[in-house]
């Protein structure tokens, strides 16, 4: 047998070595910036250098032909150094405000969307789906695709009262995490539970302590050791399914979309908060998912007219109270709305504070 | 050239519309690529069908015990052969990227050209974990793949019940707000915890995140077990030229409406430039030349709100460090939580402020180690023993900055009542 080769447990890189030479240079150094158009911020240093960004929307999952496109721009246009944000956008950092028109021209050329800065809605924050991952209820790439060319518009412009994040995740775990706007799958029934695999396949005492609700105990099925579901307490949330993937919770019809509204991770003016549920039961509607974009859009249009400038979504809700979000947007309030969950009293209006 | 690429007409209703498209992408990689043919195959089935084909395995480099999602095709004809054989493998790399994600043209094209020679050609910038997603290698690529990134100087990330690749945000590198080297903190944390991330070994999942001021870029407060979150101790820094800058554009309903009034702790006035005031806590910055902008420090929750929107004018103290927050996770199994005070501020300048931040991260991975239950994450394991218990464990002193306001109910026994008020006035003692 060949010698394998020992890892170099180098860890995470220096980035100091593909910084930007001002960045190096100004490093810990800035003193304010300001956003000459959207896409583009101007950071000025306290010695006086400035720098140029221009940022750009990226599809995430790239082709090294994309990518290497972008690198072209980035040595042609711009200087050679490129960053992503957390939302997957790229950006470009030049040293002089004259390369800042034709690089944006040469993106645009290319098909690059220039913007996600500032009161704008950036890229969506988003996971694997069906091209990766291993318990996806929906595709996420191609939701965010079919959704941003809806929102493009809004992405180029900052025309939103404040910063708008939004996520989708394609099953309740929620990789795509907390945002102004998540989509998430919502299963609506308990797994089906395929009994002659589950023996072989799943530990079974871990899969029973995985359940929130206590809803899964070991039965013999068919004299066979299995696994089995009390469907009046279950609460679809797909929990047992990563370690038994043969107790199935996704279904083609009834794995459904909800839409949460109000995350935010800032500390700027009101404590970050999460994203609460303001409609499901939206059909999974490959490969555009219209009935998704349309929720969404009416919320974002709903919240763009009548917020104040700075307020976030989740500012905008605790100023105008959730009755109004649900008037305004035109979604139906449910008993769905009211949460069961532990610590849910905290949630209810315990005081006469009521807007009319 | 490869082989024939079949018809997907569901995936081409996404190459129309503004926004680059990942399917035109996966074709051009298709083209001369049969792993990409296939992977195509497989994703019109999942759009055709509404269901996922992969299961996970075992797909691993040698040395290591995670950093490798391994994924399989389930999609088999009746004699279990795969019907899409060339991504019947279609593992993911996930390698660590430096904090900030910054790159030069050169690296990014060396990334592009190994993962053409040895996978398909498809990368992720980035991961929501953080990692850059070198997605679809064939098990026996995925060691030489490894090999060849691993000599370039990029390491695997974490997956598994491991230390998990972490974020910071762009901070010092360009951003005023900065209050730390946020991408020194992340590289010196986790370039500590290798062994938890390479041979995971913990009850589940542990993160790090760090954020160089409260607008928490990199959503650490959410998203991380350990969140380190800049901040400052003494009063917001002030510009006089910049102040009349922005009061000239912008003008006194903005100051009102949008600043005064949006603070949460109503530590911001309007005053007359001459009644100011001159006590300690106070500063202020000047609007025009009779009007000034007071901010009383003592009461400013450093939120970053008005400093956001009077960017220059108004900037993080001088006296900067972090607060540090523990516990926050996602959804599965209580519900999501968000980290909650542990450190109300710690210095991050000397090496040994950066050796005592990695001194509380391994006391809060050995609890972690040896209290939690399975597949329990820090927030679930302080919901479940209380924060005093956790606090006790990590050696880590009571603070009044830990609570949002003190208990609401008499369940509890009091009998030590006078012991810990002398613990409390020792406190107050050794702070002094
Ligand atoms: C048993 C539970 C879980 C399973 C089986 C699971 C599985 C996965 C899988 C398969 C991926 C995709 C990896 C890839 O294909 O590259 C993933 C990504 C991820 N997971 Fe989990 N996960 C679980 C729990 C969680 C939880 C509780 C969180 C949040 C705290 C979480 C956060 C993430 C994030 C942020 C990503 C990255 C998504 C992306 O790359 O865009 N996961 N997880
Ligand atoms: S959200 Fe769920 S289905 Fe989607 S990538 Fe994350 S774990 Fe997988
Ligand atoms: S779907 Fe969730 S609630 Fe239902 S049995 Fe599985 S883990 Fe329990
Ligand atoms: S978290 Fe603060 S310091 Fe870091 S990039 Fe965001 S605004 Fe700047
Ligand atoms: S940073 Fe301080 S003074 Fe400014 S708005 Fe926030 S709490 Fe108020």
């Amino acid at each position: 047998m060949t010698e394998m080769r020992e890892p170099i447990e180098s860890g995470v890189p220096d980035h100091v070595q593909y910084l930007h030479p001002l960045m190096k240079k100004n490093y810990g150094n800035w003193k304010y910036h300001d956003r000459p158009r959207p896409g583009v911020l101007h950071h000025v240093a306290h010695g006086g250098d400035e720098i140029w960004t221009v940022r750009a929307g990226t599809q995430r999952q790239m082709d090294h032909y994309t990518i290497r496109k972008l690198c072209d721009i980035a040595d042609n246009f711009a200087e050679g150094h490129v960053r992503f944000t957390i939302r997957s956008n790229i950006e470009f950092m030049v040293s002089a405000e004259s390369k800042v028109a034709p690089l944006i021209e040469e993106l645009n050329k290319n098909g690059f969307p220039v913007g996600g800065t500032g009161n704008s809605v950036s890229m969506i924050s988003h996971t694997q789906g069906w091209l990766h991952c291993d318990i996806p209820g929906t595709d996420a790439s191609g939701a965010v695709k079919a959704l941003m060319d809806e929102l493009i518009h809004e992405f180029t412009h900052e025309e939103m009262p404040n910063r708008v994040k939004l996520s989708t995740s394609c099953c309740e775990i929620n990789c795509g995490g907390q945002a102004d706007i998540a989509i998430v799958i919502q299963h609506t029934k308990p797994p089906k539970i395929n009994h002659d695999l589950v023996a072989n396949v799943c530990e079974r005492p871990t899969v029973v302590a995985r359940c929130p609700v206590a809803a899964i105990r070991p039965a013999l099925v068919n004299g066979k050791p299995s696994l089995e579901i009390d469907e009046a307490k279950c609460v679809c949330c797909g929990a047992c399914f990563p370690p038994c993937p043969p107790m199935q919770i996704n279904d083609p019809e009834f794995s459904k979309f909800a839409i949460w509204v109000g995350g935010k991770n800032s500390n700027a003016r009101i404590r970050p908060t999460f994203h609460k549920l303001v409609a499901s039961g939206i059909p999974n509607n490959p490969p555009r998912w219209p009935e998704v974009s349309a929720v969404v859009k009416n919320i974002l249009n709903v919240y763009k007219a009548d917020a104040k400038p700075w307020e976030r979504l989740s500012d905008w809700v605790e100023r105008i109270g959730w009755p109004q979000f649900f008037e305004k947007t035109g979604l139906p309030f449910t008993k769905y709305h009211i949460d069961d969950w532990r610590g849910s009293r905290a949630t209810l209006n315990a005081s006469t504070h009521i807007r009319f | 050239m490869a082989k024939k690429q079949y018809d997907t007409p569901m995936l081409d209703q996404l190459e129309s519309g503004p926004w680059p498209s990942f399917v035109t992408g996966l074709k051009r990689l298709a083209k001369d690529n049969d792993m990409m043919v296939d992977l195509l195959g497989q994703l019109e089935t999942s759009y055709k069908t509404k269901k996922g084909y992969w299961k996970g395995g075992t797909v691993g480099v040698f040395g290591y015990g995670g950093g490798v999602i391994p994924r399989f095709t389930e999609l088999k004809d009746e004699h279990e052969k795969p019907i899409f054989p060339d991504a019947a493998e279609f593992h993911t790399l996930r390698i660590m990227p430096p904090g900030g994600m910054h790159y030069t043209t050169d690296l990014l094209r060396k990334f592009c050209d190994v993962w053409e020679k040895h996978g398909s050609g498809l990368i992720a910038l980035h991961g929501q974990s953080g990692d850059i997603m070198f997605q679809g290698a064939t098990t026996a690529n995925v060691q030489i793949a490894f090999d060849e990134f691993n000599e370039m100087g990029f390491d695997l990330g974490g997956a598994g019940p491991a230390v998990r690749t972490s974020m910071s945000c762009v901070g010092a590198a360009r951003c005023e707000q900065s209050c730390f080297d946020e991408a020194r903190a992340m590289r010196s944390t986790v370039n500590n915890f290798l062994d938890d991330m390479h041979r995971p070994a913990l009850p589940y999942k542990f993160k790090f995140k760090f954020s160089g001021c409260a607008n928490d870029c990199v959503n650490s407060i959410q998203r991380s077990d350990m969140a380190v979150i800049g901040t400052w101790r003494d009063s917001i820094q002030t510009d006089d030229a910049l102040g009349k800058k922005w009061f000239a554009k912008h003008g006194m309903d903005e100051l009102v409406n949008d600043v005064i009034t949006r603070c949460p702790t109503k530590a911001l006035s309007l005053k007359n430039t001459a009644d100011v005031s001159k006590a300690e806590g106070i500063s202020s910055v000047a609007l025009n030349d009779s009007q000034s902008l007071q901010i009383e420090n003592h009461n400013c929750v450093r939120c970053m709100h008005c400093v956001n929107v009077m960017t220059g004018a108004l900037a993080p103290g001088k006296d900067k460090g972090a607060t540090i927050l523990i516990g926050g996770k996602s959804v599965l199994k209580i519900g999501a939580t968000m980290g909650t005070v542990i450190v109300p501020f710690m210095k991050l300048e000397s090496d040994e402020d950066f050796d005592a931040l990695n001194e509380l991260g391994q006391n809060a991975i050995d609890f972690f180690a040896e209290n939690a239950l399975e597949h329990e994450r820090t927030g679930e394991m302080i919901d479940r023993i209380g924060l005093v218990n956790f606090l006790e464990g990590i050696g880590v002193e009571i603070d009044p900055s830990m609570v949002l306001h003190p208990r609401a109910n008499p369940y509890i026994r009091t009998d030590g009542w006078d012991e810990e008020v002398e613990k409390a006035e020792q406190r107050k003692a050794n702070a002094a």
